[in-house]
């Protein structure tokens, strides 16, 4: 249903709206990823280091207490926190690494929101001997500052960008500017969005935690889940887990956007709930914007939910009624966050937080023996400053 | 021929090479433009490119990024910068306008309208950085059915097979970029333009047009020697901020003579 074709189109959704300048590396970077799909090599050597590097397969676990404090469906966490870096962004910085170096590159861009697929994208580099430059917006290098210092520890070049919103949208102009200049640079672009063939390659890549969870799910309790419940800022986390369960028409996809502070545009990141379709970035899907096709400001206490667009797959996805999508605001996000630290012992990252939030609410509607997957996409280290202060706490 | 095809055939005739300011509308103040393109347009300039300002506009450098901000700022829309042109025909303008923005302003206000409102102005194209030609097809066929040329870009990145696809869909000109960057004003021109523009001379009869990094007469010269127009965008945003807007005018009209200087 949505394989991806040749202009990289999800029933209308997707394209390559970029300068003339980057169609040459993007028809290139399209032939390379048609060139390592089909090389065994290319799939053995990624496996063999999510294996040995990544940790994976990454657990499922039961999440128990939470479970009986809901007294509903029983909850599961499909756990990428556990992954090496602290989040699903390796899966792709991994993957899209090893075809950077497969293609002969040398130098790696990547932009960062949170800055989970920074520092991923920075490890990757460190592993594989490849020079790092991220940008990252200064109000999210402010609210995420441990992860910019990770980013360093690691060997990359983290540059502030100060334009627009100061956030994830700008981090990512910034870095297509630098692309632009920099043609012969590799783009490690860190969610299922952008230009073809971005939003199709990120997805093979993040793939994996559905695969993994689907196996896991049924080794468990038997049967397939009743809902699979993800965040969704780009994207990435979400396909990744839904992909898997498309063709399993009885599971319910469940997508959890930023709900930020208010229902007001600049207030949010409910593309879903507010948007309309328009280009942004590279690629035709669903963007928060004025009317005059303005881009929109967004809020969300999670800087990796702070993007006025969606991945195109997830638009085609919502439109086709496959998946549906729901948000959570900061309030509840932060509820969301303290309430897994201390019943399950797991801190989750904030972005993660949204969909617990979801499934918190979901869990008591639902009878016992349905079951609800979460995907627990990262950890939440990174987002303790942000907390601390919502809960006026001086650490 | 359209006014784009008179001028270049004009220009041609007299040996001239175009020089065709960018100027972002709104910039520095809402109605700055009325003033300006006249101004430039007595001063030599042959035709315009009127910048709708955009959020992000990830083709641009940091110059037009923050003349695109102020422009934002006074409220400027793509309505504005289409009733901007009418107003400028108005005034009596000759030169060819062309409006240059990224696609989702259009998206929005709806191509075929925004084409029919545009033709009707006396605008007489776009030039639309984030459609590509694979991407073009629906703008396009707007743009012909209101007799507005859609500018085709080729980079230096450009293979020669892809110019001869691009170069079958162009009219109007082609838009030449110097450089693989984006706009902004730099110190010398890139070393290998002369070799795009012989390979884009192959495919296509169009006028070519250089733009991105031409900032000073003797970039204009060396355009001006291999190409028929030089775009000279980043250089006058950066020159006018300098100035008070009453003074603007006559400084716009003064860069666009030094310009022209060498030539």
């Amino acid at each position: 249903m949505t394989d991806s074709n040749v202009l990289g189109r999800f029933g209308p959704y997707g394209g390559r709206y970029v300068p003339e300048t980057l169609m040459p590396a993007m028809t290139a970077l399209e032939a390379a990823y048609a060139a390592a799909c089909a090389d065994p090599d290319f799939w053995a050597e990624l496996d063999h280091l999510q294996r040995s590097y990544t940790g994976r397969p990454t657990a499922l676990t039961f999440a128990a207490r939470l479970t009986k404090h809901c007294g509903g469906a029983k909850i599961y966490f499909k756990r990428e926190d556990l992954a090496h870096t602290g989040a699903h962004k390796i899966n792709n910085a991994l993957g899209q690494g090893l075809l950077a170096q497969r293609m002969g590159k040398r130098r790696i861009i990547a932009e960062t929101g949170a800055g989970q697929h920074g520092v991923a994208t920075a490890t990757v580099c460190a592993l594989l001997g490849l020079e790092c430059v991220v940008y990252m917006g200064v109000d999210d290098m402010a609210r995420q500052r441990p992860n910019v210092f990770r980013m360093r520890l690691l060997g990359a070049e983290v540059r502030g960008v100060d334009s627009g919103s100061r956030t994830l949208k700008d981090a990512i102009n910034e870095a297509m500017r630098d692309w632009v200049t920099n043609p012969e640079s590799y783009y490690l672009l860190g969610s299922a969005l952008g230009p073809h063939p971005y939003p199709t390659m990120v997805r093979d890549f993040q793939c994996i935690i559905g695969r993994e969870a689907r196996e896991q799910i049924v080794a468990a309790e038997g049967r397939l889940p009743d809902v699979v419940v993800a965040c969704v800022g780009g994207g990435s986390n979400a396909i990744g887990i839904f992909h898997p369960f498309l063709d399993d028409a009885e599971v319910v996809l469940r997508g959890v956007e930023a709900g930020g502070r208010g229902e007001l545009l600049g207030d949010h990141a409910a593309r879903f709930r507010a948007a309309s379709p328009g280009v942004l970035q590279g690629t035709y899907s669903y963007v928060l914007q004025d009317e005059a096709g303005q881009i929109a400001l967004t809020h969300s206490v999670s800087a990796g939910l702070d993007y006025a667009s969606v991945g195109p797959e997830h638009a085609w996805l919502h439109d086709t009624k496959r998946a549906s999508y729901t948000c959570a605001d900061d309030e509840e996000a932060l509820d969301a966050f303290e309430t897994c630290a201390r019943m399950e012992g797991i801190i989750p990252a904030l972005e993660s937080a949204h969909a617990i939030a979801e499934a918190l609410k979901l869990a008591p509607t639902m009878h016992r023996d349905q079951i609800i997957l979460v995907n627990m996409s990262g950890r939440g280290d990174k987002d303790i400053f942000t907390v601390a202060e919502a809960l006026g706490v001086v650490i | 021929m359209n006014r784009i095809a008179t001028t270049f055939a004009r220009l041609r005739a007299e040996g001239r090479v175009a020089l065709m300011p960018y100027l972002t509308v709104g910039f520095p103040e809402r109605e700055s433009a009325l003033e300006l393109v006249p101004a430039m347009e007595a001063a030599g300039a042959s035709m315009f490119e009127l910048g709708v300002p955009f959020s992000d506009p990830l083709a641009d450098g940091a110059t037009i990024q923050r003349s695109a901000q102020r422009a934002l700022a006074n409220g400027i829309t793509l309505a504005d910068c289409i009733t901007t042109t009418a107003r400028l025909r108005e005034r009596g303008v000759q030169a060819p306008l062309l409006l240059m923005g990224y696609y989702n302003p259009l998206l929005r206000y709806g191509l075929e309208r925004a084409c029919s409102e545009l033709a009707a102005a006396g605008g007489d194209g776009w030039i639309i950085p984030d459609v590509p030609p694979e991407e073009a097809a629906e703008l396009q066929v707007a743009a012909q059915a209101h007799g507005l040329d859609l500018i085709m870009f080729v980079a230096p990145t450009t293979p020669e097979a892809r110019i001869a696809q691009i170069a079958a869909r162009a009219s109007g000109f082609i838009y030449v970029v110097s450089l693989t960057g984006v706009t902004g004003a730099r110190q010398s021109m890139a070393a290998n333009l002369d070799a795009v523009i012989a390979r884009v001379r192959r495919a296509s009869d169009l006028p070519l047009v250089v733009g991105f990094g031409i900032s000073r007469p003797e970039h204009v010269a060396e355009v001006a020697r291999i190409a028929d127009g030089a775009i000279v965008g980043s250089a006058l945003i950066a020159h006018l901020e300098q100035q008070s807007a009453e003074y603007a005018p006559a400084a716009a009209a003064t860069f666009v003579r030094t310009l022209l200087s060498v030539v």
